[in-house]
């Protein structure tokens, strides 16, 4: 609390400290470092597999080392240098985790003996310049043997094995089997078969990593979403001891969770560059990008909903296959995270859950903005209109009907998790209320009773969510204000867009009154900030965020002392006036200290304060999503009209950054509704492997967005705040895709798969005129 | 992402981009605006061994009204067609196609010759000069040419263009009927034309319903024949054999053609009835 | 080939390799890093500069187009006292970027944009940006950017 009168920086709308750098000379990412270490830094460029599943004859690189500005080329054959694979423990004790199995699905560095996607890495070719790595690229000759390949929920029971170790393609099973009683003393059951369809991150900067090996110590500069994290796989694949390896983390362009830690390029660019002892840099192409870095959700659904005439949803039940890839690098984590939040924002009595993760021979799938809760929310809010046309009910008045009361806080599911607060029929109301529905289903109406080829969708999600899962793991923060008055903030979070310098810096603005142009926050460099977990599942601010917050509470403390020394007073009357950021005697101008006065007296490394924040736990945003569409009913073509929602995050810290958060992950929700697919054909080779065939969203198909302010605080935090990342997502997906279908319900249309390309769009109108 | 080596020579005139493209042969190709040839060679779908560069030949720079016809040179940009305040009266078909093309970024680019040249059936301006009844000059070492649209493209990405042919001039004659129209149909606005129909009063062409830019035969003798627009426009798919891809099979493309196709003609009907060019 | 390329007002003269492509020669040669790679297939715009003053995907053209011409990148707009061009200074107000890799494309495509049309409607906005993918804003907040550099009013939507 800080004291004397003044206005808080918190809440306020602050521009970000960030752009003056990224508008006039750009970001630094990984690919612009210039640095005195790279100048002489060879060129990565990687041989990747073309083929889908194949087992590996020889590897010709002699042509490959003739070829001009060759350093090396470099194969699994030469990896003599790096410890020997975990012990084969069946895979099994990470079943939960969001780690890599291992045992018999282990995932090599650079492919061994077989190959199990199209775009895994096969071999490293080190040149003097990129242009140089193309053309040397070409030249290894690989003889690949090509294998039966495995795609889709199917690979459950296909005689391929991929790991024919594992005895399997199911690489994790969980769940309870169905139980038809729960749905016994429902007048409607429903059921549908939903997938919710691979998507690719596309973070605007791919994959980059920088290495280099000097004086026994490798220096590795990636761009990744936790540089601590990134070290600690790097010690393991490498067999090094931490205190060797020191990870930066430049700018990042985009990571959306497919940048935590890094992955086996990466590895691979940095073993190259100790056993060649030349620093060697990276930076993937957009191709190898879209084949190369994890993909996102890939699950089959198949939902049952039962409930009562009258709109009470009495049982639910999602059966899970989620598509892992060609490695189950997240095990059952994906799924997991599914099945915990399957229920939604409802009070479900009987809510059943199963899984299973199965290999294809894809690209793997890891977390992508929502990681495992996008799926939920799009099975129970596809449910709940399909409920809702079930018994003849307006989808908003059935939602209503089952959301949970405010007044039952905190609230344990049947699945386990405990949301702390929420007001889900206030976020819901008003949504409904600014998007004008009673005028939404009128205009509907109208255009149903005239023929218009141009019919109006209007789609809702009642979405609750979960960030910070892994609170226990907490954050770390460590503030420094150094003699001169100006202040340093060391966090374990790791910004990419997200605008933490911005919001650290206001959080010591308020509690210490050291104006935020003098607060300099830094990130992402383990000699500097050795202890740090990163920033994903929109954990950062109620955790980074609050450790920054405890941080300079206790810094405030501290010079309470100090100040109180200085001025030869009390400490009980020392008074810190955040507005001018003086300390003095309670009631004597008199005796005012600056931070430069106070930090100066307590030494010439100034007043320190670390903090290792654990006593978090996970919270639970909230909101509600209502999307307008115009469906074509000649063409299929959809037109995204409007999208008003409610994301309920918590205190908010920041509107403007808060808000940019809502409208990314709106867009990212609203693009697999309508456009974006990753797709292989029947040999597993990718068809969208470019950007001009993997659709991603463009302005031109969005329109503004309408967002409504809510803020429940929750009290698990001293800040009030929850995470507001990944909501706009979760509520953006199912609230577009079930208004396409609630344009075509007259015409018999009951579901579309996403996304609804013009395409499927008339596959469904089609199909449901000459079924009637 | 890069192309494989080769070497660049820049032509300072007609004569010369001749000169040099006969003395590569086979190995060189033209270099116009290079939004199409430039991204084919990154994937290294093209490897030329010797670009000409004609992209500063200013005397194929031009729009102008020879009369009979709008006399349109080939290296003039989608940009420039589109901003013609000369197109915009006389042929608002082409200047609106050529706002379409792409993005702004590539309009400010891509040139009218180098679209035409690349002969892509899913690309906007070759149907509409079908639609438009077109004639292609060109010059080569024998001499000149005039090719009308209907003959000179061949098929998929190919056209009558020997290597060493440089078209240098679209003739586009007045239309005889005012009325126009062009439906674009795409999934997101940057992609290409899923189906595309470019209509002049009674000429009708299709956009990716073949392996090259098709006249709508059989909607164009409809209309002849005094049908009613919304009959002829069921003729539309007849003759054509659109492709099977991301965004749709023959069947929906068809079924796309011919639901345009009645759009176009709607639309480019209410024109000519207004008189107003735009 | 040698060449000799004005970049935001500065000649860079150099030997290249034929095939360099021109966002190659802005950043390795120019030394300018501001302008991006974003994809292999013309598509994404983070590469976009001004090429005699309109804009262009850099990636698609050869530095052996650009011989002789006048390039300007995202770091020659602001003013030679540091003063922020008007459109980055909506960008920054607006909050049109987060992790910033479109931003310097995007800008250029802005100013070409308002250079050609200089009150867009939010629709033609949206149409000029077709060739420009940002991942991290939705979009939204970049419209309100362009809207406020072309001096047109933007309107508070939030309900709420």
């Amino acid at each position: 609390m800080s004291e004397g009168v003044n206005v808080s920086i918190l809440g306020t709308r602050v521009v970000r400290t960030e752009d003056p750098a990224l508008l006039t000379v750009g970001g630094t990412y990984v690919d612009d470092l210039r640095l005195p270490e790279l100048t002489w830094a060879a060129r990565a460029t990687f041989v990747r597999s073309p083929v889908a599943h194949a087992s590996i004859g020889d590897i010709d690189v002699s042509a490959a080392l003739a070829a001009p500005g060759i350093i090396a080329v470099l194969t699994a054959r030469d990896m003599d240098d790096l410890p020997p694979p975990p012990p084969d423990d069946g895979g099994g004790g990470s079943e939960g985790a969001p780690v890599p199995m291992g045992g018999p699905w282990s995932e090599p560095l650079l492919a061994i003996d077989r190959v199990r996607y199209v775009g895994e890495p096969v071999a490293i070719v080190l040149t003097e310049d990129s242009y140089q790595g193309v053309d040397a690229a070409e030249q290894v000759i690989v003889d690949y043997r090509p294998l039966p390949v495995v795609l889709g929920p199917g690979a459950a029971d296909a005689e391929t094995l991929l790991f024919p170790r594992a005895s399997s393609n199911v690489a994790v099973t969980a769940g309870v089997p169905a139980d038809e009683l729960a749905f016994d003393g429902c007048d409607v059951v429903v059921r549908q078969t939903v997938q919710n369809q691979r998507l690719a991150p596309v973070p605007m900067e791919g994959r980059a990593v920088a290495a280099r090996w000097a004086d026994g110590k490798l220096t590795v500069w990636v761009s990744t979403q936790n540089a601590q994290i990134s070290r600690f796989i790097l010690a393991g694949a490498l067999g090094l001891d931490p205190a060797e390896i020191r990870v930066i983390t430049p700018d990042v362009g985009g990571g959306f969770g497919a940048k935590v830690g890094l992955d086996r390029d990466a590895i691979v660019v940095a073993w190259a560059a100790r056993r060649t002892g030349r620093a060697v840099r990276w930076a993937e192409t957009r191709s190898e990008n879209l084949v190369g870095m994890t993909h996102g959700r890939a699950q089959q659904q198949d939902i049952t909903i039962g409930g009562t005439r009258d709109g009470r949803v009495l049982a639910y039940r999602v059966d899970i296959v989620q598509d892992t890839g060609a490695y189950p690098r997240m095990s059952g984590f994906l799924p997991g995270l599914t099945s915990l939040m399957a229920v939604g924002p409802y009070d479900i009595p009987h809510v059943q859950t199963a899984f299973r993760v199965v290999v294809t021979n894809t690209t793997p799938i890891s977390a992508y903005r929502g990681a495992g809760r996008p799926e939920a929310t799009a099975a129970i809010e596809r449910a709940m209109d399909l409920f809702a046309a079930g018994i003849g009910m307006d989808p908003a008045e059935v939602r209503r009907r089952n959301l949970i009361p405010p007044d039952a806080f905190p609230h344990t599911t049947p699945g386990g998790a405990v949301y702390d607060s929420g007001d889900y029929v206030v976020a819901l109301d008003k949504v409904l209320a600014a998007a004008g529905y009673p005028g939404l289903r009128d205009e509907q109406a109208r255009r149903r009773r005239s023929g218009d080829p141009v019919q109006l969708g209007i789609g809702l999600a009642s979405y609750v969510e979960i960030t910070a899962a892994d609170a226990a793991a907490g954050e770390t923060a460590r503030l420094v204000v150094h003699a001169d008055g100006t202040a340093t903030a060391y966090t374990g979070s790791s910004a990419h867009g997200q605008g933490h310098h911005t919001a650290w810096a206001m959080l010591v603005q308020a509690e210490l009154g050291i104006p935020m142009d003098q607060v300099t926050v830094v990130h992402g460099d383990t000699d500097v900030i050795p202890e740090g977990v990163g920033t994903y599942a929109s954990r950062s601010l109620q955790l980074g965020g609050v450790a920054v917050h405890k941080a300079a509470i206790s810094v405030r403390e501290q010079a309470r002392q100090v100040a109180a020394d200085l001025i030869e007073a009390s400490e009980a009357d020392m008074e810190l006036d955040t507005s001018t950021g003086t300390w003095q005697v309670r009631g004597d101008p008199a005796t005012s200290r600056t931070w430069a006065d106070v930090a100066s007296h307590a030494g010439p490394e100034g007043l320190v304060a670390a903090v290792q924040y654990a006593e978090g736990q996970p919270t639970f945003p909230f909101g509600a999503h209502l999307a307008v569409v115009e469906v074509d009913t000649e063409t299929g073509k959809v037109r995204h009209v409007r999208h008003v929602t409610a994301d309920d995050a918590g205190t908010v810290l920041n509107p403007l950054l808060a808000e940019g958060q809502r409208h990314g992950g709106i867009a990212q929700g609203v693009a697999q509704a309508l456009v974006e697919e990753f797709v292989y054909d029947a040999e597993g080779n990718p068809l969208t492997s470019t950007l001009t065939d993997y659709a991603a969203i463009t302005a031109a198909e969005l329109p503004s967005f309408e967002l409504v302010n809510s803020q429940t605080p929750t009290d698990v935090n001293p800040l009030g705040a929850k995470g507001i990342g990944e909501a706009g997502t979760i509520g953006a997906v199912p609230a577009v895709q079930n208004a396409v279908i609630d344009a075509l319900s007259p015409l018999g249309v009951r579901h579309i798969d996403m996304p609804a390309t013009p395409a499927r769009v008339w596959a469904a109108i089609s199909e449901a005129r000459e079924s009637r | 992402m890069i192309p494989a080596t080769f070497t660049y020579q820049r032509a300072g005139s007609v004569d010369e981009a001749l000169d040099l493209i006969t003395e590569h042969g086979d190995e060189a190709k033209f270099l116009a605006g290079g939004h199409s040839l430039v991204p084919l060679m990154k994937l290294r779908l093209a490897v030329p061994e010797v670009l000409v560069d004609i992209g500063r030949l200013g005397e194929l720079r031009y729009i102008r009204d020879d009369g009979s016809h709008i006399a349109v040179g080939a290296l003039t940009s989608h940009h420039e067609l589109a901003q013609s305040s000369l197109l915009a009266a006389e042929l608002p078909l082409l200047a609106h196609a050529a706002g379409r093309v792409g993005d702004p970024q590539v309009r400010h680019r891509g040139t009218i010759g180098g679209s035409l040249a690349h002969a892509d059936p899913a690309a906007d301006l070759p149907a509409v000069l079908l639609a438009l009844d077109a004639v292609l000059v060109t010059r080569g070492p024998s001499g000149s040419r005039s090719i009308p649209a209907g003959e000179f493209f061949r098929g998929l990405f190919e056209s009558v263009l020997e290597p060493d042919e440089l078209l240098t001039e679209i003739r586009i004659p007045r239309p005889p009927q005012a009325g126009w129209s062009f439906q674009k149909f795409t999934k997101r606005a940057i992609d290409w034309a899923i189906v595309g129909i470019a209509v002049q009063g009674g000429q009708v062409a299709l956009v990716n319903m073949g392996q090259q830019p098709l006249r709508a035969g059989a909607v164009e003798q409809a209309l002849a024949a005094g049908a009613p627009l919304a009959e002829a426009a069921t003729h539309a798919a007849e003759g054509t054999s659109p492709p099977t891809d991301l965004n749709g099979d023959p069947a929906y493309r068809a079924h796309l053609a011919r639901v345009l196709t009645a759009r176009a003609l709607t639309e480019a009907a209410a024109r000519g009835a207004q008189g107003s060019a735009r | 080939m040698k060449l000799t390329v004005t970049v935001n007002g500065r000649p860079v003269s150099a030997e290249i390799d034929d095939r360099t492509l021109l966002v190659h020669f802005i950043r390795e040669v120019a030394g300018l890093t501001a302008t991006n790679v974003g994809c292999d297939t013309s598509s994404c715009g983070a590469c976009t500069v001004l090429l005699g003053g309109q804009s262009v995907k850099s990636c698609t053209l050869l530095a052996a187009q650009a011989d002789g011409c006048e390039v300007m990148t995202a770091e020659g707009l602001a003013g030679p006292d540091g003063e922020l061009h008007p459109v980055q200074q909506a960008f920054r107000a607006e909050h049109g970027l987060q992790c910033g890799f479109c931003t310097p494309g995007m800008v250029m495509a802005a100013v070409s944009l308002l250079a050609e049309n200089p009150s867009p409607t939010e629709e033609e906005i949206r149409a000029g940006l077709e060739g420009n993918l940002c991942r991290c804003t939705g979009y939204h907040n970049i419209v309100r950017a362009i809207l406020a550099a072309s001096n047109q009013t933007v309107s508070r939507e939030q309900a709420g």
